[in-house]
């Protein structure tokens, strides 16, 4: 069962509907025990970082998420969900969940994207990932692939973490993390084939993460 | 880079599929569950839904329209008509919409866009804007004014000022529907969408009066917008999602071609 982590700032529904249709079993909960047998954990998140550390904070839930991150349980975030795993967010001047280390920046709508004309911001709409590392997400998925985008605020991770990268303005980094914890900036759950096949992906990880268990 | 976005719009009315030529004599033309799925499985980008009902008692009908939607369609959609509360946003939000559009609700009270903002992320919030040309005034210097209930009532607004000021309340996208042109299919008012997009650097998507792939390349680069909307022409049969977007690929737009 893939656990999708509950902190009332997540689009949970939606991943759920896309895990629903995949046929994969899901849960959206925050019990600390479902977490801990669930094979793997989808961290989402929309609105402001913000408010999502508010809300995972209030409830201990930072210290439960970074705990199964310490243990290795394979962890997908997603959007602000990936956000927070920095140390740091420019956005309402919040210190995240120092998962790994980096920050969170602003767009700057004065960045000139390939028409010459300036950025708008928030970044919506399908845009393409170039991957700088092999990523088992991204497995039998084509590389000229869009993804759904809708943020004001993106990723700079240390360099090494840095898996995929997506132009707007400038290049910056739309998947980070390492081998079992992955953060995607964009929302598989409304990519498309695509998403859907990175969702299916992650689980297949999962399934075989806890099968060599 | 970014792709722009290809956008079908359906006009609900009491649960079935229905499309009218400025905003009158709309006839039924199918079930809005089953063209979601084909246009999400022809390439569609998004898909924005209209409730054109009125009565109270079709929005139950409606909301089970978008329910259905969302298990069923992977990419995002939005949901307007009949918005005039926070309670209004939140009900299609939880039905499964990403996104929701308010119109006439925030003619009549801006503050609805904020709340709504505040409440559930400025991405969620898609100002529409109804708009006719005019002649210029000092009350309308841009010569568009806003215009509600399907264009039959004129605020004495301008529309380059209610764009700019449903940015700064909060909206995350501007859908620019003329009236004039809608439905006619000669093209989108590309003077309109230009100046509006001008005026934001927030994404405007351009609507009313596609009625060829060559309509839509005009919008999202001499109208300078970051998608368009479609209706007549797909819903009829005209032209298919992968026809118009081969087009604006080969036409160079940027233009997602995998999905």
């Amino acid at each position: 069962m893939l656990a999708i982590f509950d902190y009332k700032a997540g689009n949970q529904t939606s991943v759920h509907r896309a895990l629903e249709h995949l046929g994969i079993p899901n849960e959206i909960t925050n019990d600390p025990e479902k977490l801990d047998k669930a094979i793997g954990i989808i961290f989402p998140g929309v609105g402001a970082a913000g408010q999502a550390m508010e809300e995972l904070e209030s409830g201990g839930l930072d210290e439960v998420i970074k705990k199964l991150i310490w243990q290795k349980k394979p962890v997908l975030g997603i959007c602000v969900g990936c956000q927070i795993l920095l140390d740091y967010s420019e956005e309402n001047d919040t210190k995240a969940l120092e998962v790994i280390p980096g920050e969170c920046r602003l767009f700057n709508p004065s960045w000139v994207d390939y028409e010459d004309i300036s950025i708008r911001v928030p970044h919506m709409g399908w845009n393409q990932v170039e991957l700088l590392q092999d990523c088992e997400l991204f497995k039998g998925i084509d590389p000229d692939a869009d993804f759904y985008f809708v943020h004001s605020y993106y990723p700079a991770p240390k360099e090494e973490f840095v898996i995929g990268t997506t132009r707007y303005g400038i290049d910056f980094c739309s998947v980070h993390g390492r081998k079992g914890l992955w953060a995607v900036q964009f929302h598989p759950e409304k990519s498309g084939r695509p998403g859907l096949q990175m969702l299916r992906n992650f689980y297949n990880f999962c399934r075989e993460a806890a099968d060599a268990e | 880079m970014l792709s722009k976005r290809v956008i079908p719009c359906l006009d609900v009315r009491n649960g079935r599929l229905t499309k009218g030529i400025k905003f009158e004599g709309n006839v039924d033309i199918g079930d809005p569950v089953e063209s979601a799925k084909k246009y999400y499985e022809e390439g569609a980008d998004e898909i924005v839904f209209y409730d054109i009902t009125a009565s109270h008692e079709a929005r139950g009908i409606f909301l089970d329209v978008v329910e259905k939607v969302a298990s069923q369609i992977f990419i995002p959609f939005s949901v307007g008509g009949g918005i005039n509360s926070v309670d209004d946003m939140r009900d299609v939000l939880v039905a499964g919409a990403e996104k929701v559009s308010v119109n006439s609700g925030a003619v009549k009270n801006p503050d609805i866009i904020s709340e709504g903002a505040a409440r559930f992320g400025s991405q969620c919030v898609v100002l529409g804007m109804d708009v006719k040309r005019v002649p210029v005034s000092e009350e309308i210097p841009s010569g568009f004014e806003i215009v509600i209930h399907g264009g039959r009532k004129y605020m004495g607004m301008d529309a380059i000022e209610w764009a700019k000021t449903g940015e700064a309340l909060g909206a995350g996208e501007i859908c620019l529907n003329s009236i004039d042109a809608d439905g006619v299919k000669n093209g989108y008012d590309l003077e309109l969408t230009r100046l509006v997009a001008e005026a934001v650097t927030i994404p405007v998507i351009a609507s009313g009066g596609a009625g060829n792939p060559q309509h839509m390349v005009d919008a999202v680069t001499e109208g300078k917008a970051t998608a368009a909307l479609i209706a007549s022409i797909v819903h009829y049969g005209e032209y298919t999602i992968p026809e118009i977007k081969k087009y604006m690929s080969d036409h160079g737009v940027q233009t997602r071609m995998v999905w």
